[in-house]
């Protein structure tokens, strides 16, 4: 069984693991294109080298970020995405309580 | 007889038949450049000689014809899809595949058994019966069987698989098989004998792109230009489409299957379940080939996980306990280019004169014919675009209009 490293819980099973896609800049969904938007849904870099993704650890709900080469299969470095973010991610405007 | 057998042979009556013309010089430039020698940019050579009468054209492999994954998939034909765009498309490909052993007058080996489809939940039996009535629309052949009808199609068949009952199945009886690299072959000789010019060996490594056109291709043999080209490289789109310089929705897996020792012949049907993700067949030489669903993460490699083979091994001696003591012979993979919405990218590329035969995904061997066939119509009439093809552009992505066959598609190939 492969290892990967859960900057979390450490290294684990890769079956314990799920795959959560390449790591791509959102942007600004207030102001970008629906082009733009399109672009960052759908389309991915999909490339033959060291790639940065997504990972989550079934077990703890807890995603980090991944840096492995799509050729090789070597997982070069696993960590947290405090590395990336600095503050928190709002996706929404806060829901607002509808009376009635 | 051996005396005159050998006389025979050796006299110069003998027609010799020669598959393939012996390799040439590239030349300096073409009408069209096929990159990729697979099925699909063999297939469409040959439509583009046989239909439009162009022949200056070059077919570039980078290494063997049909090396890639045209003889590595597990030869499902079919077409009991999910949407109307589907199942017009492959059905079209699979009434195709019917003649193609007289077109070629070269044995592919397609031999129909029907394919069944087995339903674990209600949920399930529901959209069977949705395909079941899409597929009979528009040309398939496909009906919903109840367990003692699959009881009698397959009795070697577990129709109690641990936790998941077989409630009831979907029998696609235009399900078929054919020899895979004979298609291949079969394409290849053809648009041979009209000219078509098939250079192995042949990588292209970057593409010369003025003024949004293609107008040449870099290989490891030198420059060749061309008035226009199409990529027909499975598991490389990406790779390709980034020295074009244009952006898609792929991501690439590896998709493993494997083969038994051979048996008696037990099995007719192609049997697949999607909720144990294993498909299996047996072929003509006795063995029984298996598949199931695609690695659970992107990789550009080839190589044999022992997980996989387990799951996939645990589950095929669900639905036939006997091959417990089977011995397995071969295992291999390849490597899939998969779309979001498990349909393949056909069409106009945002590069003027470049079009695109991409995201095959793990079920492109049996569109073979039919991709071959509505490419070539595109390239002959510099871009317009075939009905049968238009649902399946690029750009479905950024106007939101995806082909859905996910449902139709994963673990029955
Ligand atoms: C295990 C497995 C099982 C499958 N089972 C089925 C099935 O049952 N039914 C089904 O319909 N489909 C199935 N598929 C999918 C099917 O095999 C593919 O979709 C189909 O073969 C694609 O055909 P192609 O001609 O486009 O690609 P390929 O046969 O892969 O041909 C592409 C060619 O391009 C060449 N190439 C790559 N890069 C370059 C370059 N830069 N320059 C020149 N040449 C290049 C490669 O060497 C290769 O020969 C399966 C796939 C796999 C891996």
């Amino acid at each position: 069984m492969k290892i990967m490293n859960c900057p979390l819980n450490g290294p684990r099973n890769i079956s314990e693991f799920t795959y959560g896609g390449e790591f791509k800049v959102m942007p600004d969904p207030a102001t970008c294109s629906d082009a733009e938007w399109a672009d960052y849904v759908f389309n991915s870099d999909n490339a033959a080298g060291v790639v940065r993704e997504w990972w989550l650890h079934n077990a703890s709900s807890y995603w980090f970020l991944a840096e492995r080469h799509t050729v090789t299969d070597q997982i070069i470095r696993t960590f947290d995405p405090k590395e990336v973010f600095s503050q928190r991610v709002e996706f929404a405007p806060h829901a607002q309580e509808i009376a009635g | 007889m051996p005396f005159n057998l050998l006389k025979y042979g050796l006299s110069s009556e003998y027609p010799v038949e020669v598959d393939l013309p012996p390799p040439t010089e590239l030349k300096p430039s073409y009408d069209v450049v096929i990159i990729g020698g697979g099925g699909h940019g063999l297939a469409i050579a040959y439509y583009l000689s046989k239909y439009h009468g162009i022949t200056n054209v070059a077919v570039l492999e980078k290494s063997y014809l049909g090396g890639g994954n045209t003889a590595r998939n597990t030869a499902v034909i079919r077409s009991n899809y999910l949407t109307s765009e589907g199942v017009r498309f492959y059905a079209e490909s699979v009434k195709m595949f019917q003649n193609l052993s007289n077109e070629f007058d070269f044995n592919i080996m397609y031999s129909e058994r029907g394919q069944l489809t087995l339903a674990h939940t209600d949920a399930t039996v529901r959209a069977f019966r949705q395909r079941a009535e899409v597929n009979k629309h528009f040309g398939g052949r496909t009906e919903m069987i109840d367990r003692q009808q699959i009881r009698e199609l397959v009795p070697s068949l577990n129709l109690d698989p641990g936790h998941l009952p077989v409630l009831a199945g979907l029998w696609h009886i235009d399900g078929a098989t054919a020899r895979h690299d004979a298609v291949a072959w079969g394409y290849a000789k053809q648009a041979a004998k009209r000219g078509v010019e098939i250079h192995q060996l042949t990588e292209v490594q970057d593409l010369v792109i003025e003024n949004g056109r293609i107008t040449a291709v870099k290989t490891n043999r030198g420059t060749v230009k061309c008035g226009c080209a199409v990529q027909a490289i499975a598991g490389a789109s990406s790779l390709m489409l980034a020295k074009a310089g244009i952006r898609a929705p792929i991501h690439t897996y590896p998709l493993q299957a494997m083969v038994t020792q051979p048996f008696k012949p037990f099995l007719d049907p192609l049997v697949s379940s999607s909720a144990l993700h294993c498909y299996v067949q047996q072929t003509s030489r006795g063995e029984i080939v298996f598949g199931g669903g695609s690695d659970p993460y992107p990789l550009y490699n080839t190589r044999s996980t022992l997980d996989l083979k387990e799951s996939l091994l645990a589950h095929a001696i669900e639905m036939f306990p006997f091959m417990a003591n089977a011995k397995l012979m071969r295992q291999w993979a390849g490597i899939t280019d998969m779309t979001p919405d498990y349909s393949p990218i056909m069409g106009l590329s945002p590069v003027q004169n470049y079009y695109l035969d991409a995201g095959w995904g793990t079920w492109g061997f049996k569109s073979t014919p039919i991709c071959g066939k509505t490419m070539a119509e595109l390239v002959a009439s510099g871009g317009k675009v075939p009905e049968l093809i238009k649902p399946f552009a690029l750009d479905r992505f950024s106007t939101f209009q995806q082909v859905n066959e996910m449902g139709a598609t994963a673990a029955s190939h």
